[in-house]
């Protein structure tokens, strides 16, 4: 017998209760910046699927993401099997994307279509009115059109209001200002004529008006959007929790419960969550975010160990001194927040040309009106000419060439590579005439080598499996440059931090390290098979690739290129010279980058500031436009403007080519609406302009500057 | 003229008709990964059609 509801909501119920396990959050969300066709949607999907107690994966490719939902999975698990899948995974912390729903973006998309559909429908029936309707049909028409239009601008100009108040109540003026009063005018003054049986409505202006403008609002929205998300990510990757040591044993617990006089374990490959003492007997640590210095360290027990840092040996224990806001790192940040308000004040190109428009406007029509009741006596007939000027000076130009070119140039730039993440930066970008580049990190991908060739087959093979079980740097360059041999096969594999790799290979022990522990005449990395001599493997910093192309494509574009590190003499010379960069400084701190780079900026010059490290942040938010690789330091990435999301340095001067054709779209737009409205206005203020004739003028030019901005898409 | 008065409340209707799809889509999250979906066609696999959308609805 089947179960009988006591009510409709009974039955219902389960049903409501299935649909919400289907809707419920997922339980991890990790962010894959390979992803780029459907081969890899299908590739990561059925790796993750088939994981066991993973219940659904799916990928978001245009955020470049996969939400995964199976509450027992832990994150590294899943990160192994992208990993297996051959991509690289981030997991992102759940409580800074909650707002990722963008309720904004969807509210502006709603208040579109409708404003679309109304003015569809309004516009059939003025064409109608245009071709001739009259008396009856007229006046059946119009009031329809009010019918359908009333309500929907009332409801679709809400942004538009909203801002206009906001700044008419601190006594403002915006570009909302001239906005909502055209747009309120036109439907008001047209309810007007309407209830009177005149024979001009402008309902399908001020409809079109609102569904143009929506779109730039929309497309600003869009793009300031992607930045703040961009952001928000980079916020969400950084370290999150730790593994402190209670009562013997590790226990993963969040970094804001950290205490100090708490001891932490550090395992291999993670970030220092806070400023300690190191209390293992050594560890090895890449510091270059602090020093620039490409050589990762080893440090002894009592040493101090700061936030940030990389452990890049065996796992180490430390004691926290600082914690949270004290940590150097997050002073650092907080001088880097101070220096990035400064470049807030930059204005942009629209909201410069705001601040000379809107007055203009308010003006133009008001004298229009004053200047037409003194000649003709007649209000209602000089109100109708303020109206026509009002709408067919609306600033289509300034609401939607600029944020349709902003758009399309980052949505260009980001499928180069280019993530792009404030909203002024291409113009800041576009003004640049000297390049400054970090050399560690930025110029070099870590660190790599020259003659490796005249090793043995077995030499080679030794070499690369010891290298392949270490996480140190130079193994990890070391494993990118060996000949690909087949691996060999040995036992009793250690690491010994501080010093190197050792095994055993057919009973002889064999050592791979550094110079003096291998007890050789060099200090630089060596290996050694059994009692055989020490052979040296040298490993120096090799460029990144297409470094060449993109500093040539500068100079042709007027940019000079320099080289500002914190490395020392021999390293930045060699790699000078290789790349071909006379202007070179070295052994250069983080205040001294910092002093010189706004030298430069007194001087007159606009710098753009290329690098990675934490002794680059003050530096990166001071220069008038900053990049960082996604490889930087969290801090770096977060006070440059945009971040390198690819390893090639090739398409650099095509960044600042897009950033160039950006501004120049931007003004060609401004120009072409010029010159419209210096055909319009004095039609318009002569009496002449009819609710056709404004149609025309606001379509035609607004299509005008989309179509102008779409450009940007074939710059070369 | 008369048939104005059967056009009228048709064509609006049929507008009408256009913006409750739209606004219907854009609810069902089919806008959140535009560049997935063209990609996912090219998909050989379709053994479950994915019902779901791809992140919670707020």
């Amino acid at each position: 017998m089947t179960q009988v509801a006591a009510c409709p909501a009974c039955a219902v119920a389960p049903l409501a209760q299935e649909t919400a396990r289907h809707a419920r959050p997922p339980d991890a969300i990790l962010s894959i910046p390979a992803l780029h066709c459907a081969a890899c949607i299908g590739k990561v999907e059925r790796a993750l699927s088939a994981l066991p107690g993973v219940e659904r994966a799916r990928v978001n490719l245009s955020l470049k993401r996969v939400s995964v939902h199976g509450p027992d999975v832990p994150d590294e698990t899943i990160t192994a099997a992208i990993k297996a899948a051959g991509y690289d995974a981030y997991p992102l912390d759940l409580t800074l994307l909650e707002e990722g729903q963008d309720p904004v973006g969807r509210a502006l998309l709603i208040r579109l279509a409708i404003a679309g559909f109304a003015m569809m429908n309004v516009m059939l029936f003025s064409v109608a009115v245009w071709s001739g309707a009259s008396d009856a049909t007229r006046d059946l028409f119009h009031l329809i059109s009010a019918l359908i239009s009333l309500p929907a601008v009332l409801f679709c100009g809400q942004p538009f209001f909203a801002n206009a108040w906001s700044a008419l109540r601190v006594r403002a003026l915006n570009m909302d200002v001239p906005i909502s009063l055209a747009i309120l005018l036109a439907a008001g003054m047209s309810l007007f004529e309407v209830l009177n049986g005149g024979a001009h409505a402008y309902f399908d202006a001020a409809l079109s008006l609102t569904f143009f403008l929506l779109i730039g609002r929309y497309l600003d929205h869009q793009t300031r959007s992607s930045a703040r998300s961009a952001a928000k990510e980079l916020a969400a990757l950084e370290v999150h929790t730790a593994q402190r040591i209670d009562a013997g044993h590790a226990t993963k617990v969040p970094v804001s419960a950290l205490r100090v006089g708490d001891r932490v374990l550090i395992p291999t490959g993670v970030r220092v969550p806070v400023d300690g003492t190191l209390d293992s007997a050594s560890a090895v640590s890449d510091r270059s975010f602090l020093t620039g210095e490409s050589a990762a360290q080893t440090l002894i027990k009592g040493f101090p160990v700061q936030a940030g840092e990389i452990n890049q040996g065996a796992p180490f224990e430390m004691t926290a001194t600082a914690v949270g806001d004290d940590t150097t790192l997050r002073r650092v940040a907080n001088l880097v927040e101070m220096a990035e308000n400064s470049r807030n004040r930059y204005t942009n190109l629209a909201d410069r040309a705001a601040r000379i428009y809107a007055p203009a406007v308010h003006l133009l029509a008001l004298l229009a009106f004053v200047v037409w009741v003194w000649i003709s006596g007649d209000i209602r007939f000089a109100l109708n000419i303020g109206v026509a000027v009002l709408i067919i000076t609306c600033p289509c130009a300034l609401g939607l060439a600029v944020p349709a070119v902003a758009t399309a140039a980052i949505a260009r730039l980001y499928a180069m590579g280019f993530l792009v993440k404030s909203g002024t930066a291409l113009e800041r970008l576009a003004e640049v005439d000297i390049a400054v580049f970090d050399k560690t990190g930025t110029l070099t991908l870590s660190s790599s080598t020259g003659k490796l060739s005249t090793l043995s087959d077995t030499q080679a093979s030794v070499a690369r499996k010891l290298a392949q079980s270490s996480h140190h740097p130079m193994s990890r360059a070391l494993l990118s440059v060996l000949p690909p041999v087949p691996l060999a096969e040995v036992t009793q594999m250690q690491e010994i931090p501080g010093f190197g790799m050792q095994a055993v290979l057919d009973g002889q022990p064999v050592r791979m390290g550094r110079g003096s522990w291998l007890g050789a005449d060099f200090d630089g990395l060596g290996l050694r098979i059994g009692d055989g001599p020490a052979i040296p493997l040298p490993l120096t910093d090799i460029p990144r690739p297409g470094v060449k192309t993109a500093l040539e494509g500068l100079r042709s574009l007027g940019i000079a290129p320099q080289i500002l590190s914190g490395d020392g003499k021999t390293p930045v010379q060699a790699l000078a010279a290789q790349i071909g960069v006379e202007d070179l400084q070295f052994n250069v701190s983080a205040t001294e980058k910092h002093a010189y780079l706004t030298g430069l900026q007194k001087a007159g010059h606009r710098v753009l500031m290329v690098g990675d490290g934490l002794n680059d942040t003050a530096s990166l938010a001071a220069a008038h436009a900053s990049v960082a690789p996604a490889s930087a330091l969290d801090a770096s990435r977060s006070a440059a403007d945009i971040v390198l999301l690819r390893d090639s340095l090739a398409e650099f001067p095509m960044l600042m080519k897009i950033a160039r054709a950006t501004t120049r779209l931007s003004r060609e737009n401004f120009a072409i609406a010029a010159a419209y409205n210096a055909i319009a206005v004095p039609v318009a203020l002569l009496g002449y302009a009819s609710p056709l004739i404004a149609a025309i003028a606001m379509s035609a030019s607004s299509l005008t500057v989309l179509a102008n901005a779409m450009r940007v898409r074939i710059v070369r | 003229m008369n048939v104005l008065l059967i056009l009228i409340p048709v064509s609006i209707i049929l507008g009408g008709l256009g913006l409750c799809g739209f606004l219907w889509t854009l609810r069902s999250g089919q806008y959140d990964d535009a560049e997935g979906s063209a990609a996912r066609l090219l998909l050989e696999d379709d053994d479950a059609p994915n019902d779901a959308p791809d992140e919670p609805r707020s």
